[in-house]
């Protein structure tokens, strides 16, 4: 029973990550940026959301939407005014651009909402407790995890059946290919951006309860989100969901009968152990290359 | 225009009349430093001496071979931990003394410590790259962070360690001036050995692999052999540096090696120019000054930071360096 109980809280934290990858690997697939910021990013949207909650006195439902359509034009403004730029730098030009971008968040952050931890006005509780099928799930997780999958699920909407969708899809196969064919490939770049960013943002409003608000609520979330899209395989959407959620419970399951301090290390070297036997990630595509 | 004839002269490390003036300019800079600097200036010297060290050694990973390392940090940890555990358990036995004490090898201990696990670090690079790699790398620099804080016996667990002072031969290096001589004299070797390294057939292995491997296995350089040496090399000069800090700061905790000082390193390498011997130099001293001088207002210096990075990236991504190269072809044929 122990077992299981680790199992359904690793799938609860698990399906948070989930979110945080699905806007790294969204990104990745698309533009074949790994955006390093993009932890800080849904930092300051929650940021916001703290501010729109406390200091001007929204509701919660309310100050949400408004945030994620603020994730959305932070998201969309980014590219357009730090990424378009670069566009044309190495891999190691662009992580070394976005961790830029990374330090100047959290820097902001600490400047304008200082550094304490601050406590998110949610409307679940962790302390309502259910039992389902004798397990016990705190309100908060099982909410999380709706929200996760109903996000999960609009994505792939998104993704698979719309006709922007389509663009995505292209442009990530071959983006000259999709000017050439008239696909407006830098709005579908700033879109992209912006639903990523609207991911993190959802994962850092679900991960406040539990971590607290501050400058550094993302920065173990977003190595698991990143570590999750790694294992899945990069270029997957299905990959870093699969990926995301096996680390949230091998992690839980090495806290819950081993040790909670050495969680990441445990994460990190099951990730490295997966990569050597096959180092494109679960679910990635083989590297092929031209000569 | 100075004309070249032979391939010796295209290869020199220093070239004509006006490079050796330069050379001989920075020789009189570095011997008259610790006597113009003072108390906390030397201490700042020192401090971007190692930068400098570190920064080499990442570049010749991640400039000249193309290989991501973004958890440089743990090697630099290693070789701190490694060095300052040697000289304490030698301090007082008689089993280094012939060769002036214990101190200096442990700087050769600390990196060699950092070189084993960097070849560890570069086996699996064999098989991965890109994003893959670099997700590898960050592991690796995260879980030697948290085992040196979940392991007291090596770290010293909440006091942190402090270092004994260092003595080489007769001289105790109890103070800064002392310890610049130390820190500054791994400097020149360490650049030396670089700018020979990355000249030789070594280097171009290196290059080769750097932008196109596959075509660096057909020509014959041994794919396995260099890899694997780029990251020994590499890591080297972290451990050489964190072995350094441990006598300069004179005290060590885990915290100190966190993965924000990684991408520190990153950025001093990439601001500096990739691929470039001096451009490590320019980048690690520019980025160390801009940490000293805003050590007034602390918490805005990861925004700027942050913005001088990006501002390199999108105006000159090819790094200080690259904007000296130009500025240089454009006085050699200046009236054109």
């Amino acid at each position: 029973m122990y077992f299981w109980q680790l199992v359904v809280s690793g799938l609860s934290i698990g399906s948070l990550y989930a979110l945080v990858s699905l806007g790294i690997v969204l990104l990745y697939r698309t533009s074949r940026v790994l955006n390093f910021a993009h932890g800080d990013m849904s930092m300051i949207t929650t940021m916001v959301a703290y501010s729109l909650l406390t200091a001007a006195g929204f509701a919660f439902g309310p100050a949400a939407v408004l945030t994620l359509a603020v994730a959305f034009a932070a998201g969309a403004a980014f590219y357009f005014l730090v990424l378009r730029p670069v566009k044309e730098a190495t891999l190691l030009g662009q992580i070394i651009t976005t961790a830029g971008f990374s330090l100047v968040l959290s820097g902001l952050a600490v400047v304008v909402w200082s550094a304490d931890t601050k406590v998110l006005p949610f409307p679940l509780s962790r302390a309502v407790v259910y039992n389902i099928a004798g397990l016990a799930v705190n309100q908060v997780a099982l909410g999380s995890f709706l929200v996760a999958v109903v996000s999960v699920l609009g994505l792939y909407l998104l993704v698979q059946r719309t006709r922007f969708g389509l663009a995505m899809r292209a442009v990530s196969q071959n983006d000259v290919a999709a000017r050439v064919l008239g696909i407006p490939v830098r709005r579908v770049f700033a879109v992209t951006w912006g639903v990523s960013a609207t991911l993190g943002a959802i994962a850092g409003m679900l991960l406040a309860p539990v971590t607290l608000v501050s400058p550094s609520m993302m920065f173990d979330p977003f190595l698991k989100g990143f570590a999750g899209a790694v294992l899945g395989g990069l270029d997957s959407l299905p990959g870093a969901i699969v990926g995301s959620l096996v680390i949230g419970v091998v992690e839980n399951l090495f806290g819950g009968y081993v040790s909670t301090s050495l969680r990441t290390t445990v994460a990190f070297v099951m990730i490295i152990a997966v990569l050597l036997v096959r180092p494109e990630g679960l679910f990635g595509h083989k590297f092929m290359r031209r000569v | 225009m100075q004309l070249i004839q032979k391939y010796e002269e295209e290869m020199a490390l220093v070239r004509g009349w006006a490079g050796w003036i330069g050379v001989l300019l920075l020789a009189a800079g570095l011997l008259a430093a610790p006597w113009v600097l003072k108390g906390y200036q030397l201490y700042i010297a020192n401090i971007i001496g190692i930068k400098i060290i570190v920064a080499i050694g990442l570049n010749l990973l991640v400039g000249y071979t193309g290989q991501i390392s973004l958890g440089h940090v743990g090697f630099v940890a290693i070789g701190a931990y490694a060095a300052t555990h040697f000289v304490t358990a030698f301090e007082r036995s008689a089993a280094f003394q012939w060769v002036g004490g214990p101190f200096w090898v442990a700087l050769l201990v600390g990196g060699a410590a950092a070189a084993v696990f960097g070849v560890l670090v570069g086996l699996p690079a064999l098989r991965l790259e890109g994003p893959y790699l670099s997700i590898v790398t960050l592991g690796f620099g995260l879980a030697v962070q948290q085992i040196l804080i979940n392991w007291p016996a090596v770290s010293g667990g909440r006091i942190g360690m402090f270092v004994p002072t260092p003595k080489i031969g007769p001289w105790w290096l109890d103070s800064d001036r002392g310890l610049y001589f130390l820190v500054w004299t791994c400097v020149v070797l360490g650049s030396l050995v670089a700018f020979n390294l990355t000249r030789s057939h070594v280097g171009r292995a290196f290059v080769a692999l750097r932008d196109s491997d596959i075509a660096a296995e057909v020509t014959g350089v041994n794919l396995r052999y260099y890899k694997t040496l780029a990251f020994a090399v590499s890591t080297f000069y972290a451990g050489l540096g964190g072995a350094l800090e441990a006598y300069v700061v004179q005290y060590l905790e885990p915290t100190m090696f966190n993965l924000y000082e990684s991408i520190y390193y990153l950025a001093m390498v990439v601001v500096g120019g990739l691929g470039t011997i001096p451009g490590s130099m320019f980048g690690a001293t520019l980025l160390s000054f801009l940490q000293f001088g805003l050590s007034g207002a602390q918490e805005y210096l990861p925004v700027l930071y942050g913005a001088v990075v990006i501002l390199v990236m999108t105006v000159e991504p090819l790094g200080l360096y690259g904007r000296w190269l130009k500025i240089k072809l454009w006085s050699k044929t200046w009236p054109l």
